[in-house]
């Protein structure tokens, strides 16, 4: 119990008769922090939104009773939403009519703060086809609905399995796009990360090994009167601590700032910040001091070995 | 001075109370020399043969001198005492145990039992006096309350009492030199090394600190000196060892020049035939 004191005390002392190696110690723990703590928050919202797109994605399959042509009997219209539900892979299928076509026209249209067009509709021709709306168990099973959908015939033509159907749209093209920007995006700040990190722990390395070759002779010295290697290198290791948990919790107190000023208020009117999928406050709180905590005191250990060898 | 004398002795008395165990378990066979080569032989990589053969043995209590020029082997010799270096052939024994085969965990025992002292003090330059002789402590896991007795015990032997509170570079050469003995004999060591501990200093401030190391040899400590200041071994009258590119050259044991000298007496002694006129010790 008295050693851990005396490594504590040793510790706090070397802390303050090098206050200026240390200080950039702490400088340098606090900037990878605060990189850490803004990346992993960025990383999870972005893989967050892919996830989402994936999910949104389906083909639609078009009826041909748009404008003035004839509506489609009810039977007929059954008759293919039981086939579309029986085809391997779909997970639902949903029917759009024309009404309805024509509201999430209208909604759009106002979300988007443009004049409603459809008003200007002549009388009672919708030119909006009804629909099915049918989405696979997975994303990649898409290509197989289709093909199901749109069997080809003797000739290698498709021929669909029903004859109301005009058209069948897949929204691959479109969830493609998304995926490969997000996808890219979030290589990016990956890449972007670990540059950062690798050189953040070169830099805290760095420090550390200039504060410890300030204390060579030092060490050489505690050799000499028999001290063990790991009662010398204990206070270093405090130190490190100190120094972790120190610049830790400025990086903490700045994410803390930023999240109140500036994430929290936006959340609410921009959905790409709302942080459903992101990492919660406190979490991240314990994740963030740990790593600066352990890299610094492992990083001092590590350090220390090359003056300890005989 | 009367009271330098009377510590002596006590610590004379203290060390005996120490040594009863071991002596009486020894009786029957004589205790092994605290110092032994045996054809120690060191060679460092480039080819140069730093010691050749050296074979010889110091026993318990002896006050030896290690002289010769520079490069002749002498610091290897230490260093090899404290396993800093291994020899290349041969066996170094260190109170019967051969410490060239020691692993590297125990390497910090091992220098626990020896005191070092070296030329540039090697002094703990953060610390100050009282706590850089307190780290010897320390290291080896002594209670506060031993601490607390034996640092001014050994502040108070190479009079540096009253500097407690200073830092080392606040300190003269004479006086780091004084504090780095301090902290080498305050485990009472059964061994002391010092390589060449008056190499920076003036004549008349060498003489205070062979003063001190003679006191430390008197309590019983083995002292080993390695030096090239030739003038004052001889006028010191132990026994020498002198190396020359590696080999003993010479071994003279000259024997002491009065067997119930007082550290004082030695002291206006060897001033006296060095020639230096001061009739009190300058630290």
């Amino acid at each position: 119990m008295g050693r851990v004191f005396f490594f504590i005390s040793e510790g706090v002392r070397a802390l303050r008769r090098s206050a200026a190696p240390s200080l950039a110690a702490i400088v340098t723990v606090s900037v990878t922090a605060l990189l850490l703590g803004v990346l992993i928050p960025v990383l999870q919202t972005t893989s967050g939104k892919t996830e989402e797109v994936r999910d949104q994605v389906g083909l639609r399959v078009f009826t041909g009773d748009e404008g003035n042509k004839p509506a489609i009997p009810q039977t007929q219209l059954d008759e293919l939403e039981t086939k579309l539900q029986n085809i391997p892979h779909v997970k639902s299928v949903e029917f759009v009519s024309q009404e309805q076509a024509l509201d999430i026209t209208r909604e759009r249209l106002e979300a988007q703060n443009k004049e409603d067009l459809t008003e200007q509709l002549p009388g009672s021709d919708n030119p909006l086809p009804s629909s099915f709306n049918v989405t696979p168990d997975d994303l990649d099973n898409l290509e197989a609905i289709k093909a199901a959908i749109m069997p080809p015939d003797a000739s290698g033509t498709p021929q669909p399995i029903s004859p109301i159907i005009a058209d069948v749209e897949d929204s691959r093209y479109e969830a493609n796009t998304i995926r490969t920007v997000t996808g890219a995006v979030k290589w990016f700040l990956v890449i972007i990360a670990v540059i950062l990190m690798v050189a953040s722990l070169m830099l805290v390395g760095n420090t550390i090994r200039l504060s410890i070759y300030a204390r060579r002779r030092e060490v050489e010295v505690m050799r000499l009167v028999g001290a063990t290697n790991w009662f010398i290198r204990w206070p270093f290791m405090v130190e490190g601590l100190i120094c972790g948990f120190i610049g830790g919790a400025i990086a903490i107190g700045i994410l803390f700032l930023g999240k109140e000023t500036v994430v929290d208020p936006l959340s609410d009117s921009v959905n790409l910040i709302s942080s459903e999928d992101t990492i919660a406050f406190a979490k991240l709180v314990i994740v963030l001091l740990g790593v600066a905590m352990s890299v610094s005191a492992i990083g001092s250990g590590l350090t220390l070995r090359r003056f300890l060898r005989i | 001075m009367n009271t330098e004398r009377a510590h002596t002795e006590a610590v004379l008395r203290a060390r005996g109370r120490g040594q009863r165990r071991p002596e009486h378990m020894t009786e029957r066979r004589p205790r092994p020399p605290i110092v032994e080569l045996r054809r120690a032989t060191k060679v460092y990589p480039g080819g140069t043969v730093a010691l050749d053969k050296v074979s010889l043995r110091v026993d318990r209590g002896e006050f030896v001198f290690l002289v010769g020029p520079t490069g002749c082997g002498k610091s290897t010799l230490i260093k090899m005492l404290i396993r800093e270096l291994k020899p290349t052939e041969g066996e170094v024994l260190i109170a019967g145990r051969d410490i060239s085969t020691l692993s590297e965990k125990k390497i910090p025992q091992l220098r626990r039992r020896i005191g070092t002292v070296f030329q540039d003090y090697k002094l703990l330059p953060s610390r100050n006096v009282y706590d850089n002789v307190a780290y010897a402590l320390q290291v080896i896991g002594a209670p506060r309350s031993e601490i607390k007795k034996k640092v001014p015990d050994a502040l108070r032997l190479v009079g540096l009492a009253d500097k407690v509170r200073s830092f080392p570079d606040q300190l003269s050469g004479g006086e780091q030199q004084r504090l780095s003995v301090a902290r080498a004999f305050v485990n009472h060591p059964p061994l002391l090394l010092a390589d060449e501990p008056t190499g920076n200093l003036d004549p008349a401030t060498s003489v205070g600190i062979m003063q001190v190391l003679y006191r430390i040899n008197r309590t019983g400590t083995t002292v080993v000196v390695v030096t090239h200041d030739r003038e004052m071994v001889d006028k010191m009258k132990r026994r020498v060892i002198g190396l020359d590119s590696g080999r003993i050259v010479r071994d003279q044991a000259t024997g002491m020049y009065a067997d119930d000298e007082s550290t004082n007496e030695f002291g206006v002694r060897v001033r006296d035939e060095l020639g230096i006129d001061e009739s009190e010790p300058r630290y």
